[in-house]
């Protein structure tokens, strides 16, 4: 029983984790499903928005501006890889990791040189909090809030005339080019919007965690696609707003297996091992359904002729 | 209207592989008019409908359409001119939206698309309403996934998105060609019915040639690359599917072994 104690507490601090990085899986969503382009430069973006918001905290003492500054900045970051995917013709993975590779030194810039920038005893995004009534779940509604708003933003942007555009591109963009989208520009707003979302994540797990560190994006585009699966095989893809919702209950679902595991022994080490086999599984998933589906259709077909 | 200057078209220039696709083609199209075009496999008729459209650019001759030069202009941008329906059903929609919601993104081309919301009232009446004359009940399916409509289906529903704002021009290849007999002929009445309602300049590749002396008032036979025949509304009208055949033999200087020509 003593060692429940303990589950309890690393399950409350991943369902914050799971809150902030589902703005980050709902980033790779865009990418993923509603362009239909995988993007590696999340990598990148993640850890990006994370320096700019240390920097903003460190520097200037500025935490709010930090999560615009790291917004607008992975926006950047996703122009740059639809311009090389769009204008320079590379294949989009390649743009990704060209981005993502270019994105490691950048990081280290921004960093003033430093490969981490601790941020204890500074003022963060979750300073004013302290001393509020509900305690220690004020930090928790806080978060729930910011994701409630990212996802009402997002899901009133992809149902505008241009978001109808956005959405098309990544399910027809022979379609849409023939109604007169520039698909080009559709994947320019369409990167830039994911990534941004990306770097607010980076930038808000850094205030959270109190620090920022040049590797810290490592296996986050992983980590976003496996939300993104667990989302849609748990909770449905019916509706957008479904989509949207589960893509964000996928998140927290990852980060409570993931504190399981950990609490059942599972060496840290061993995180991003099982990311990958979770997102390879999820992803082989509709492939094993119609394997399975056609071994039940085979058999009930032998057996039908047996029967005669 | 649409002007075709002599147009050449090379596939693989410089490899083995070269192929000459539209060979220094020229064609005149009068506002109003309704071209069907017939051919053999490989002669040319999708790439000169890609042309116009865009999607290949030319090697050599100039392409205007309502007096404007549209030679280099890129393919989204002649879409705001230009409605097109495919061969394959699923090219003309976007399976993961709903049926309005691929109207609205037919309905905003030439518009732009700002931050407004994706379907405003009128512009739902409106759907349901041209929906509606299509007499497929999609108007009481507007918010269902464009993905589970059937070919027949999609191929109605993509004209009415082609035609939505109205088009100068509008290109249809084999656009019935994927669809059973029966589904076939009702989207190519309906399409009859469109194109002479709004009085939309039109080209339709087919290979049913029945389907091209019946519809339509101007049929182009094509092969390699060439125009070889051009029958005007008065020709049509006297025209046999074997006098075509025959036709297609003499001037190809080929055998007419190409059933599916005929067949559809
Ligand atoms: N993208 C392409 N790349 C290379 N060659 C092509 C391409 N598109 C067409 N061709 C070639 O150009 C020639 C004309 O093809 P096209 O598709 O225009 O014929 P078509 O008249 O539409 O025939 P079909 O009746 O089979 O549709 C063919 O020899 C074809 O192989
Ligand atoms: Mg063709």
């Amino acid at each position: 029983m003593t060692t429940l104690v303990p589950l309890l507490s690393t399950l409350l601090d991943s369902l914050e984790l799971g809150l902030i990085y589902a703005i980050m899986a709902l980033g790779v969503f865009i990418s993923f499903r509603t362009l239909n382009m995988p993007d590696l430069t999340v990598d990148g973006s993640f850890t990006l928005g994370a320096a700019i918001s240390a920097v903003m905290v460190f520097n200037h003492g500025r935490p709010f501006s930090g999560l615009a500054l790291a917004f607008l900045s992975g926006c950047i970051a996703g122009v740059c890889t639809a311009l090389l995917v769009t204008k320079m013709k590379i294949q989009p993975l390649l743009s990704g990791i060209l981005m993502m590779l270019a994105l490691y030194s950048i990081n280290i810039k921004v960093m003033g040189g430093k490969p981490n920038i601790p941020l204890l005893n500074k003022t963060v995004m979750f300073s004013f909090l302290e001393g509020a009534s509900p305690g220690k779940y004020a930090r928790y509604l806080f978060l729930l809030l910011i994701l409630v708003i990212v996802i009402i933003v997002l899901f009133l942007f992809l149902k505008t005339k241009l978001g109808f555009a956005l959405r098309a591109t990544g399910d027809n963009d022979k379609m849409v080019r023939a109604l007169g989208v520039n698909t080009d520009n559709m994947i320019i707003i369409g990167l830039a919007l994911s990534n941004g979302l990306v770097a607010f994540s980076g930038a808000i797990i850094a205030q959270y965690q109190s620090f920022a560190d040049v590797s810290m994006g490592i296996g986050m585009v992983v980590i976003g696609l496996a939300s993104v699966i667990i989302g849609e095989v748990l909770f449905g893809t019916r509706t957008l707003l479904r989509r949207l919702s589960a893509v964000s209950l996928g998140s927290v679902t990852y980060r409570l297996i993931v504190a399981v595991s950990l609490w059942l022994g599972m060496p840290p080490t061993d995180l991003k091992l099982v990311s990958a086999v979770i997102v390879a599984i999820a992803l082989s998933m509709t492939a094993a359904k119609d394997k399975f589906a056609s071994l039940i259709t085979r058999r009930a077909n032998t057996v039908g002729k047996e029967g005669e | 209207m649409l002007r075709v200057e002599n147009v050449t078209k090379i596939f693989n220039r410089g490899s083995v592989n070269e192929m000459k696709a539209l060979d220094n083609i020229s064609l005149y199209l009068e506002e109003g008019e309704f071209v069907t075009v017939i051919g053999g496999n490989g002669a040319g008729k999708s790439t000169l409908l890609n042309c116009i459209a865009g999607v290949y650019e030319i090697d050599a001759g100039r392409i205007t359409l309502g007096g404007i030069d549209i030679t280099y202009a890129p393919e989204y941008k002649r879409s705001m001119y230009i409605g097109r329906v495919f061969q394959n059903p699923l090219d003309g929609t976007a399976f993961d939206m709903t049926i309005e919601e691929n109207l609205a993104i037919a309905y905003a081309k030439g518009k732009p698309r700002g931050l407004r919301p994706g379907i405003t009232r009128a512009e739902a009446a409106l759907f349901r309403e041209k929906l509606a004359l299509l007499g497929l009940g999609l108007e009481d399916r507007m918010k269902e996934k464009a993905g589970r409509l059937s070919g027949g289906q999609r191929q109605a529903l993509t004209l009415l998105m082609a035609t939505i704002t109205k088009p100068f021009l509008l290109l249809l290849d084999e656009h019935t060609a994927a669809l059973d007999p029966v589904t076939a002929k009702k989207v190519l009445e309906l399409t009859d019915r469109i194109v002479k309602e709004q009085k939309l300049s039109t080209i339709m590749v087919t290979h049913n040639m029945k389907a091209a002396l019946d519809y339509g008032t101007r049929t182009i036979m094509m092969h390699e690359g060439r125009i070889i025949m051009d029958l005007d509304s008065r020709q049509k009208k006297e025209a046999t599917v074997e006098w075509l055949i025959e036709q297609f033999s003499r001037r190809s200087g080929t055998d007419f072994d190409n059933d599916r020509m005929l067949l559809g």
